[in-house]
């Protein structure tokens, strides 16, 4: 197991008239080598949840543990470093964290300000552009005069070349077109199935889930509410619906299609190559 | 941002938060401007009592304005110490080695700290209880008759105005690049002053950069809505001057008078 929280709270700014409880009795577990996808209606907590799991927060109460290692209130803040190294958080447009001269010491920063040499440094850099899909000799360029999605793939590349278990994005998707989302998504995919990465996705994309995610946890207003394969939880359609989540695009358009031919409604496909099994097994009955 | 109580605003609707942003910027100045040039305690003590009474007016916790002399509290107490010391006229009454505690110094220090949390608290009364947008309309009206002159008045208050807004937002980007930069192992706490340099720039660095870009969008944005600097605005909020305004200036201006003739 690589991420466990026990009734972890969060409260923001405690003791001000300003208080915000947005994390509320949350108990979750997310197993090593997981592709797990975090939904939820925009202010439900996810990224408070997230920001818990790279040791950015600690918790109000309750006791969130990261491979081995318990972060509770009373934990110093010097003993956190070594937890970020091994959960890398990106997040939501990560391009702005990139300050360096060439792509090259950007992504050195990361490894060296965690005692890596500047050697090692310098061939994790080789190692992890290819990853990001960006050809070796970008390494030389400024970071600045690059297009909005290999700055993107350079900023993820400087959070790899730390050699995290687990890979946390934070809405990855954010801004890019279509082409783009798909690209930088088999990044992610490549990096689960090829590097044994645990990978914990964020975003409001339930195609981008269904299509990617093995399991999902739902929060609704600073809750766990579902938790289960996205066929389980897609299930619940009544319960989704009140957290504000919609159902993906080929599921809504299956309802349609049910709809007007009287068929059952349960066990909604949900990605396109489901939607194109369940109508043509239709099609074949009648 | 936390604990900086200076130029923050607290919403109400106490008598003090309604009056209009004007008459209380020209009462603050008035009151401002009394305390230095004031040399006897009995004004003094009726400027702090003055003080008081606008502080319960506010209906803000009395502890928001204690707090907001904690910044300047280093400053006052070494004025004081300097005075205290420096100062050799009066009556000595005890001596320490090549300094000389006298009556006069020990007055001036206590006047000086006493003139220095006035000023601290007349300001924060005013930016407790008026909206930034309302202080910077304040400022152009009373700033009007420069426009003679061929000052650009409402380009300066627009600057102004363009600045207190972005104060959060500024804020807010450089704790998200902090967080960011945290995840990628930054920890300003530790380490030799070398890193902690370069540490530095990997937040200065995004900063400008989302600094320049977000200028650039809102000179965007203000273009295509029409923009056009040096031409004659008016504006959607309308600063109201009340009879209450007109009596509150005639009070400074009748205590400032006095005070000085006296």
């Amino acid at each position: 197991m690589v991420v466990k929280f026990e009734s972890v709270s969060h409260t923001y700014n405690l003791g001000t008239p300003m208080e915000q409880r947005v994390l509320k009795e949350v108990n979750l577990k997310i197993e090593s080598g997981q592709y797990i996808a975090v939904v939820g209606h925009t202010g439900s907590g996810k990224s408070t949840l997230i920001q818990h799991m790279n040791a950015l927060l600690k918790p109000t109460s309750g006791t969130v543990t990261i491979q081995e290692k318990s972060i509770s209130a009373s934990i110093k803040t010097k003993n956190l470093k070594a937890i970020r190294q091994k959960v890398g958080l990106v997040f939501q447009f990560p391009e702005y964290q990139l300050f360096e001269e060439t792509v090259e010491k950007d992504i050195m920063f990361g490894p060296m300000n965690y005692g890596v040499s500047q050697d090692e440094a310098r061939k994790r850099a080789a190692e992890v552009i290819p990853i990001v899909g960006l050809e070796a000799d970008i390494l030389q360029h400024s970071p600045f005069n690059l297009s909005g999605g290999q700055m993107r793939r350079v900023a993820i590349a400087g959070i790899l070349a730390m050699e995290p278990d687990v890979l946390i994005l934070d809405e990855p998707t954010a801004g890019l077109d279509p082409k783009g989302q798909r690209e930088i998504m088999k990044i992610f995919e490549d990096l689960h199935k090829n590097y044994q990465k645990t990978i914990i996705l964020v975003s409001h994309d339930m195609d981008l889930v269904c299509q990617y995610a093995q399991q999902m946890i739902v929060m609704h207003r600073g809750e766990v509410k579902l938790q289960g394969t996205p066929k389980e939880v897609f299930e619940q359609v009544e319960l989704l619906n009140e957290c504000g989540i919609t159902l993906p695009i080929p599921a809504r358009n299956y309802q349609h299609f049910a709809e007007k031919f009287g068929l059952s409604m349960s066990s909604l496909p949900l990605t396109v190559t489901e939607f194109v099994e369940k109508v043509t097994e239709v099609a074949e009955r009648s | 941002m936390n604990g900086i109580i200076i130029g923050q605003y607290l919403p109400g609707f106490s008598l003090w938060h309604r009056l209009d942003p004007r008459a209380k910027i020209i009462t603050s100045s008035i009151f401002i401007v009394a305390c230095f040039l004031i040399h006897s305690w009995p004004f003094m003590l009726l400027i702090v009592f003055l003080e008081l009474i606008a502080m319960r007016l506010t209906k803000i916790p009395f502890s928001y304005f204690v707090r907001s002399l904690k910044p300047i509290l280093f400053f006052i107490v070494l004025t004081v110490l300097l005075q205290v010391m420096f100062t050799n006229s009066g009556t000595p009454l005890i001596n320490i080695g090549f300094f000389q505690i006298t009556d006069e110094g020990l007055n001036r220090g206590g006047f000086m700290a006493l003139r220095l949390a006035i000023v601290v608290i007349i300001s924060t009364l005013l930016t407790l209880t008026t909206k930034p947008a309302d202080l910077t309309l304040a400022l152009e009206s009373l700033m009007s008759p420069l426009r003679k002159i061929k000052f650009p008045v409402s380009e300066l208050a627009l600057m102004i105005s363009i600045a207190l807004r972005f104060v959060p937002t500024l804020f807010s980007e450089t704790q998200k690049i902090l967080k960011s930069q945290a995840s990628r192992g930054v920890d300003i706490t530790e380490g030799k002053i070398k890193d902690k340099i370069s540490q530095l720039i990997s937040l200065l660095v995004p900063l400008f950069i989302m600094s320049f870009k977000r200028a650039d969008e809102l000179a965007n944005a203000m273009e295509v809505r029409g923009y056009v600097p040096g031409k004659r605005r008016t504006s959607i909020n309308v600063l109201n001057w009340k009879p209450a305004d007109t009596l509150l200036i005639f009070i400074a201006i009748f205590i400032f008078v006095v005070a000085i003739i006296f």
